[in-house]
């Protein structure tokens, strides 16, 4: 690892409920993930891997621990300042794609962009260049409900990376397509972390989605059990 | 920003076009009735004032006794004398005409023609003190008026019951036992502040009244026209001065006649009208608090709906204001639209109404404004509780939500 990594977290604790009825989800997590790495986080339900993507997203603060994304200690923001973090340096892709449905692809993609303030010519070329980016620059005018599941996965990939972020996270992103598509949303999240250089954060339950990282970190209890290098490290896949 | 989050607002408004119109219902209804009863109500009341306008401006009217009636038990107080309208027209400043008037009751036959009607002994000082245009014919004479000459003027109700078409001007007819000449037809002035016809008169010289009608000298009304230069209620309190004093009416004493000015009655009457028009409103302005209501319901149903949408919004990086003001602004922007629907479909229906229930269409902008940014502030008030819940939303169970 660098010595200076984009992500360090150390001793990270969640826990949910309390009393009796606690459940700690995460039982002390060390994890450092450097900038430019494609990362993909393994392991079965109830291991722990939701709850880390959620901290590492910025979405969900530890209970214990410490957990700094570019030297800033997240766990002492407020949510607003996470918000605007998430805004500044993160995109997201879910597993479900999450678009706003009745709302056109660069419509979508565009939404990050409203919330920096951009204005409509700026939204318009940069979300265009976006859906470029994923390949389906000529779908821009439809809506979710009339483009394949591929489409859309590739629409939230586009307006996740719409603000040029510094970390893709991507839960899932395979986990709703069928295995050629599958196949094609990897190679497109391969192209992103070499050409763009964006560092990748992806869950997945599948092998062969995993083996496209470059780091393989497998949970287990809380834990992080093993941290292996995928493919992804040392060629193209095939 | 601001923008931006209107444009959303508005786009949403479009997506759910059918749901956005029964939401708005309520507001439209409320703002609605409650333009629709104001403005109307001021027609009402434009349509009194134009009323009491008739009787004359700056008019005082004297009567013995008090209040409208001669009051009760007791001896009842005397009518005036002719030397009462004498010092009031000699001894009061800002007189500018004095009329006596006797009144008597008859019927007045035409040929096969009759009618009952009131007969109004007066003096030329009536036509000075009130507006009243003849159609046709002249105004007695002072020769006439001194001599208490058979002669009349007739409103438009008597002119049309005794002559029908024909020309009433130097015909005679019978009232009582007194065959008069008519000299002059007056103008139609329609019905007066108390629902009474006031064209339905014989105007004659006041002494023809008291000799051959009432068969004495009593005067029952005064009316005095106050000069536009005085305050009526400065003329007022020194006709009442005056006439305490020649009714030999004690210090300490009621007085046992009545000064009233016809602005006062106005007044009075409109305040009553103002005061209906304002309860009606406001029970009209609770319609649009359930129109408020409505609107939270819907978007209460909205943020529910809508809560993976916030997740997203939430994830990609918007602020808890900038959910809350999203949210907020649609609720808004929803009311506003409510509000214009409201008063455009007020505009068409008062427009409508108000000659079908005979008051004049009185398009009041003060009213119209208020109604709009009173919805506009319910969208604030019944917008923000779901807007705030959307913006509280923690954004992974917004994001997990089915």
């Amino acid at each position: 690892m660098a010595a200076d990594p984009l992500i360090r977290m150390r001793g990270v604790t969640k826990t949910f409920g309390a009393g009796p009825a606690a459940f700690q989800a995460l039982k002390g997590v060390d994890l450092d993930i450097s900038a430019g790495d494609f990362v993909a986080v393994m392991g079965p339900s109830g291991s722990g891997k939701s709850t880390t993507m959620n901290i590492l997203g910025c979405l969900d603060v530890p209970t214990a621990g410490s957990f700094e994304f570019k030297g800033v200690a997240v766990e002492r923001l407020d949510r607003d300042q996470r918000a605007l973090l998430r805004r500044r340096y993160l995109g997201f892709v879910f597993q479900g794609f999450n678009l706003l449905a009745r709302t056109s692809a660069l419509e979508n993609v565009e939404l990050p962009l409203l919330y920096r303030g951009e204005d409509k010519a700026s939204r318009h070329k940069t979300g265009m260049e976006a859906l470029a980016k994923v390949g389906i620059a000529d779908w821009w005018h439809h809506t979710p409900a009339e483009l394949s599941g591929g489409q859309q996965q590739r629409v939230a990939i586009a307006r996740a990376i719409v603000t040029n972020p510094d970390v893709l996270l991507a839960d899932e992103p395979t986990g709703n397509l069928d295995s050629i598509t599958s196949l094609e949303i990897m190679d497109l999240l391969t192209g992103l972390n070499r050409n763009l250089g964006i560092t990748v954060l992806m869950v997945t339950h599948e092998a062969d989605m995993a083996a496209y990282a470059r780091t393989i970190v497998h949970f287990k209890d809380g834990l992080v059990e093993s941290i292996a290098a995928g493919r992804g490290r040392v060629g193209a896949p095939a | 920003m601001f923008f931006t989050t209107l444009v959303l607002a508005v786009r949403e408004i479009r997506r759910h076009l059918l749901r956005s119109f029964l939401t708005v219902l309520g507001i439209v209804i409320g703002v609605f009735a409650v333009v629709t009863m104001v403005t109307l109500g001021n027609g009402a009341t434009k349509a009194v004032q134009t009323q009491i306008a008739s009787l004359g401006a700056n008019i005082l009217q004297i009567r013995p006794g008090q209040g409208f009636g001669r009051g009760g038990g007791g001896p009842q107080p005397p009518d005036f004398t002719m030397a009462d309208v004498e010092a009031i027209q000699n001894q009061v400043a800002g007189v500018k005409a004095v009329a006596p008037q006797a009144q008597a009751s008859g019927i007045a036959v035409r040929n096969a023609a009759n009618w009952s009607t009131q007969v109004n002994g007066t003096t030329i000082a009536y036509f000075t003190a009130q507006q009243w245009p003849l159609t046709g014919g002249r105004i007695f004479t002072t020769a006439e008026e001194q001599a208490g000459k058979a002669v009349c003027i007739i409103g438009s109700t008597v002119q049309q019951n005794l002559f029908q078409g024909d020309d009433p001007v130097g015909e005679r007819f019978r009232i009582r036992d007194l065959s008069c000449e008519v000299i002059g037809t007056l103008s139609a002035r329609g019905q007066g502040g108390f629902g009474n016809d006031q064209d339905d008169v014989v105007i004659m010289p006041i002494k023809a009244v008291q000799r051959r009608f009432s068969g004495n000298r009593d005067i029952r009304f005064i009316m005095v026209a106050v000069d536009d230069q005085y305050q009526t209620s400065t003329v007022q309190s020194s006709i009442e001065s005056l006439l305490r004093e020649r009714r030999k009416i004690a210090g300490g004493k009621q007085d046992d006649f009545n000064i009233f000015d016809t602005k006062q009655i106005s007044d009075t009457l409109s305040g009553t009208t103002k005061v209906l028009t304002a309860v009606m409103g406001a029970v009209a302005a609770v319609s649009l608090l359930v129109g408020g209501i409505g609107i939270m319901n819907i978007m209460l149903v909205s943020v529910t709906e809508r809560t993976r949408e916030i997740g997203i919004r939430l994830a990609i990086g918007a602020v808890a204001r900038e959910v809350l003001l999203q949210f907020l602004v649609e609720a808004v922007a929803l009311a506003c639209l409510g509000g214009v629907i409201g008063l455009i479909l007020s505009l068409a229906a008062t427009f409508f109404l108000a000659p079908l229930i005979q008051v004049p269409f009185l398009f009041d902008v003060q009213i119209n404004l208020i109604a709009f940014f009173f919805s506009a502030l319910i969208g604030v008030v019944f917008g923000y509780f779901p807007a705030r819940r959307a913006a509280s939303l923690n954004p992974i169970d917004a994001l997990r939500h089915e």
